[in-house]
């Protein structure tokens, strides 16, 4: 037996504390076409990027035809027959059909002159080989996006690829051009090229893949033939299975409404969003991606204006769109990507903290009272048991776990009302997402009203209360927690 | 420079290696020409000298730590100068002419703020480009200098004027020590106060400034009046330093103060930056040319030694054996 394509064994990258790809092993065989799945943040970008050379891993190999690869650069991989066909697609929108189809072929052929006649026929030839038709003279901006991806599938297929991986396929195709697409992936592997699909929507491919791998937090959580899976259980497996953590303890009865959201609607994203949170309450949002879920939450933040409906904190309408007025009405948000929405990366731990605070601690003229904002930040830091070695360090220097306590930090310092937290364990290893579960549970036993959006569903099962279920931009189900399993929430995400 | 000697330690940060190269050119120009360049009459002639370019460089320092910048500072200055030369010459009547320089030049100051919060509007409110901003309103400043006197210079100040650009106080040039508390209550104005510490904080990442509900349209239109307050006072310095004001002076000290703020370790982007970064670039600068002055280097060099010096620290600040430890 020949040894595989492509084989990754222990991949592991992170990134500024965060694990991107822990220790993740699969391969693909020549003429395969394999599915891996996983929701945003699963890991899935990075292990193109090392497979295309543009990242090192820290930890883990790579083989081409069992040939451990030492050092992966964009050059080794594209000589060994890997073609990353990008959402993009990246091609030349005021270059011909023909002109960027083979330009990569004849510039990688050493060609220092445009002849042409050649790059017509490689063309010609590589349309045929897929079966089609597409004018070689079109500027490629004037084609539609389907006729585009078969462009650039054409482009990889000049240079000789053996392996095309393509990000999202299918996202922006309808379903005829879907089906098509999978009749050049079926002629492909007859021809002997593997696929690699690489998505949060695998299930309109699975049919034409052997294999499906998918990826959460960066690690590999299932793996098997494509016909052990369904729309349902690839659902299940990117937002997780439940890991045994005991549900919330009951809310008590007559706890006063806390914030009240009525018929909220902003055109497109979300509509008639209406709902109550009640002190000490935990609520959760469940939804896959596009079902405004994240919208939802900026918009009780004020960081998107909804154009109608009203949100109610103690009775007191908050100003909508305005994250300053929410943020003084009471109400926190800790965002989904932590690096570049939640913190300050080349600033101190400390002051990562203190930026929420800064106001609270100004006497006469603005002058910072700093001994009593330090000892605050780190009193926050002992409470919130951050692995914090020196405050003055750069918040870039935490783990994962670590820099999320700090966005928590900033808020509860400020006492707020209601905290909304979105993806609060992303990117966080599993150690460290218990304890965010705790002070999660801590803040609503102090009565706080919490709400928790996550692709996450058995960590909405053991923070909430109640989940809400969002699809299309509305809220379609309201759910008390322990009445439904897992299993059941991801069929009624993916139905 | 793997030890752990105080020199190794100096060179970790941006600060402390701009202290060794400064201490170095001074040194080097000491010994190049020892009688000329140490003497009592060099040193006053250098603290006469900096102060006005310097505190234009703390304008576009406090710009700069929030990722912008203001290229309207020289326009600012003159036309808040020109102004205030309008009322002294219109109002001085007998005597030195104090009182009418006091309210010429409270005139300037808030001109120069109102200028400022021109500038902030259009960077915060209206959401442009700051280069582009400013770089249009400098423009703007700059044409309503030329068209109040027609391009030539507004002469025949009291006597007063002469004071704040000339004479010195305890020994020390009145400018320099102007620059100094300027210099000191801006480094405490970044390091001790809530906006200051904004500043900095939203220069480092200003989306996560916004997710963290800090006012960020007030504290831009802030910076930008500092800046333009800061602008006026320069002019004020130039006005008292030339005894008269004029829309095209201080032309070479635009780049100038850009290329002082980043010499001085000020990052472009935003986010980091310290005032004693500043001075240090400031005395650098000076040392070089004033000493290069003396032993005979044209002064026709001097933007040409400028230049390389800031390409020098710049290859300096990202060479790996430095910036690893940073």
């Amino acid at each position: 037996m020949t040894a595989p394509l492509v084989t990754l064994d222990g991949v592991t990258k992170t990134y500024a504390g965060i694990t991107a790809l822990d220790g993740v092993g699969f391969s693909i065989a020549a003429g395969e076409a394999v599915c891996l799945a996983g929701e945003n943040g699963s890991g899935k970008s990075t292990l193109i990027k090392i497979l295309a050379g543009v990242e090192r891993p820290d930890r883990g190999t790579i083989a081409f035809s069992g040939a451990v690869q030492g050092a992966l650069t964009p050059r080794v991989s594209t000589d060994a027959g890997i073609k990353v066909i990008f959402q993009d697609f990246s091609l030349f929108p005021n270059l011909s059909v023909a002109e960027n189809i083979a330009m990569t072929a004849e510039m990688g052929a050493g060609a220092r002159l445009v002849r042409h006649g050649r790059i017509r026929d490689t063309a010609r030839l590589t349309l045929d080989r897929i079966g089609v038709d597409i004018p070689l003279d079109a500027a490629v901006e004037t084609l539609s996006v389907a006729h585009k991806q078969l462009v650039a599938i054409a482009r990889a297929l000049a240079t000789d690829a053996k392996l095309i991986i393509m990000d999202e396929p299918t996202t922006t195709l309808t379903e005829r051009e879907v089906r098509s697409l999978l009749a050049i992936i079926r002629l492909l592997k007859a021809d002997g090229v593997a696929v690699l699909f690489v998505s949060h929507k695998l299930a309109e491919v699975l049919e034409v893949c052997e294999h499906v791998v998918v990826l959460r937090n960066g690690a590999k959580v299932a793996e098997g033939p494509a016909d052990q899976f369904d729309a349902a259980s690839l659902t299940l497996h990117m937002t997780g299975r439940a890991v045994g953590e005991t549900p919330p303890a009951p809310l008590p009865p007559g706890a006063p409404v806390l914030l009240q959201v009525e018929a909220l609607a902003k055109p497109g994203v979300f509509d008639d969003v209406t709902f109550a949170l009640r002190a000490g309450e935990v609520l959760g949002v469940a939804g896959l991606l596009g079902s405004g879920r994240t919208a939802l939450a900026k918009a009780l933040f004020g960081l998107v204006a909804p154009e109608a409906g009203t949100i109610r904190l103690d009775g007191r309408p908050v100003p909508l769109g305005d994250p300053i007025a929410a943020a003084a009405a009471g109400i926190g948000y800790v965002p989904e990507d932590r690096l570049t929405e939640g913190l300050f990366l080349t600033q101190s731990i400390a002051r990562n903290i203190a930026i929420g605070r800064l106001d609270a601690h100004a006497r006469g003229g603005g002058v910072l009272d700093l001994s009593a904002l330090w000892g605050e930040t780190r009193d926050w830091l002992k409470r919130l048991a951050v692995k914090a070695p020196d405050p003055e360090a750069a918040v870039r220097s935490l783990s994962g776990g670590n820099q999320q306590r700090v966005v928590l930090a900033r808020w509860m310092a400020r006492g707020p009302r209601v905290l909304v937290l979105n993806g609060p364990s992303v990117g966080v290893d599993v150690g460290s997402k218990a304890e965010i579960h705790g002070i999660i549970a801590d803040l609503a036993a102090q009565g706080l009203g919490v709400i928790v959006i996550s692709d996450d569903l058995p960590e909405l099962m053991a923070t909430c209360h109640r989940i809400l279920v969002m699809k299309g931009g509305r809220m379609v189900e309201d759910l008390p927690g322990g009445s439904v399993t897992t299993d059941g929430l991801a069929h009624r995400l993916a139905s | 420079m793997t030890d752990n000697s105080p020199l190794a330690r100096l060179m970790t940060s941006p600060e402390g290696r701009l202290a060794v190269i400064a201490v170095a050119v001074f040194a080097l120009m000491s010994v190049l020409s020892p009688d000329r360049f140490l003497s009592l009459q060099n040193m006053t002639s250098m603290a006469f000298q900096f102060p006005e370019f310097a505190i234009l460089a703390l304008a576009m320092t406090v710009t700069m730590l929030t990722g912008g910048i203001d290229l309207s500072v020289v326009g600012i200055a003159n036309m808040t100068a020109i102004i205030a030369a309008m009322i002294m010459t219109r109002l001085t009547g007998a005597g030195d002419g104090t009182a009418v320089m006091l309210l010429a030049l409270a005139a300037s100051l808030a001109l120069g703020m109102l200028a400022g919060l021109f500038n902030g509007l259009l960077v915060a409110n209206l959401g442009l480009p700051p280069i582009l901003a400013t770089l249009g309103s400098g423009l703007i400043f700059t044409g309503i200098a030329i068209a109040l006197t027609g391009g030539s210079a507004v002469m025949g100040l009291p006597p007063a004027m002469a004071w704040i650009g000339n004479s010195t106080i305890l020994g020390i040039p009145t400018p320099l020590i102007l620059f100094a508390v300027l210099a000191g209550a801006l480094s405490l104005l970044l390091t001790r106060t809530a906006f200051g510490l904004k500043v900095q904080m939203y220069g480092a990442n200003p989306l996560a400034a916004r997710f963290a509900a800090i006012d960020i349209t007030g504290m831009l239109i802030r910076v930008y009046v500092l800046s333009g307050a800061l602008a006026a006072i320069a002019g004020m310095v130039v006005m008292s330093r030339a005894n008269s004001a004029k829309a095209d002076y201080g032309s070479s000290y635009l780049l100038l103060a850009v290329l002082i703020a980043v010499l001085g370790g000020v990052n472009p982007y935003g986010g980091y930056g310290r005032i004693i970064g500043v001075v240090l670039a400031v005395l650098a600068m000076q040392f070089l040319s004033s000493g290069l002055n003396m032993i005979g280097v044209s002064n026709f060099a001097r933007e040409l030694i400028w230049g390389a010096l800031l390409i020098f620290v710049m290859i300096v600040n990202t060479w790996r054996p430095f910036a690893r430890r940073t």
